[in-house]
């Protein structure tokens, strides 16, 4: 297994044990950070891809991306507090009257 | 022959930190396994030689994603039934589906043959170079980024406002200083 394939390996790794861990974590806040950890998986395999094929346009998409990343902490925290605010409690299972 | 053993290392960092995050109960702890992976994935892509990257994935996850996480993670000390049970009952769907993920992501890898990498400059992704490209050709999508960002954050501060009014209109003695 040469090094590409180590780091796609770990990125796939990363991306699926953040998708499980949407899944079975219980707490708001920790199924918040599975998704970053989501996102790095794929940032990991974008930064593979940009330093195999040498191109600037991958680093410039990264660095948008993390700045898409911090925007979305920055809407989703206030939602949370909000949440939290109306229900006490991060048990999304308390909120199954939002759906519909 | 180093540079393969530092990619082993800090991926096995970064896995080590995500595998944390799945079994600590207090989110402070999960908070500072994920640093962990993120500072370690930084090492990945300072060891590809996209430094550029690895200085933003300190300043930007690390240094604001994750405090604003850690703010939030300290405000909300709820110790509901989501702190005393740690998994949903989703758990055995869920590791199902890693398991079928994982050999999915092995039988794929196993698979393909050796990738040639290009012939890269090597000096392409250091600050310096980079930042001279990145202000010459890309700077109207960072302009753009920028507006997302204030845009986002506008859009924080007006969902809280929201709310804030919604309750005082819910408490109208509340407004009228009676409450």
């Amino acid at each position: 297994m040469d090094n590409t394939h180590l780091l796609l390996a770990v990125s796939g790794t990363l991306f699926t044990l953040g998708l499980v861990g949407v899944i079975v974590r219980r707490n708001l806040l920790v199924m918040l950070m599975f998704l970053e950890l989501m996102l790095n998986g794929v940032l990991l395999s974008l930064a593979v891809f940009t330093q195999l094929l040498g191109v600037e346009a991958g680093a410039v998409l990264m660095l948008l991306v993390f700045t898409v990343a911090a925007a979305e902490i920055a809407i989703a925290v206030p939602i949370l507090l909000l949440l939290v605010r109306a229900g006490h409690t991060l048990d999304p299972g308390a909120y199954g009257g939002l759906k519909g | 022959m180093i540079e393969t053993v530092f990619l082993m290392i800090f991926s096995f960092g970064a896995l080590v930190g995500a595998v944390a995050m799945f079994f600590l109960r207090h989110p402070m702890r999960v908070a500072l396994a994920l640093i962990g992976t993120m500072l370690s994935l930084a090492a990945i892509y300072a060891e590809l030689g996209l430094h550029v990257i690895a200085v933003f994935q300190v300043l930007i996850y690390v240094g604001a994603v994750m405090v604003f996480m850690i703010y939030a993670i300290m405000l909300l000390d709820v110790r509901d039934r989501s702190f005393t049970e740690r998994f949903s009952p989703l758990l055995v769907a869920g590791l199902a589906g890693l398991l079928l993920l994982l050999g999915v992501l092995v039988d794929g890898l196993l698979r393909t043959e050796p990738v040639a990498a290009a012939a890269v400059n090597g000096d392409a992704f250091r600050v310096g170079a980079f930042a001279i490209v990145f202000m010459d050709e890309f700077w109207v999508y960072f302009a753009l980024a920028a507006v997302l960002l204030l845009v986002a954050e506008i859009a924080a501060s007006a969902v809280i406002d929201v709310r804030r009014r919604g309750g005082d209109a819910a408490d109208p003695g509340k407004e009228n200083g009676r409450g």
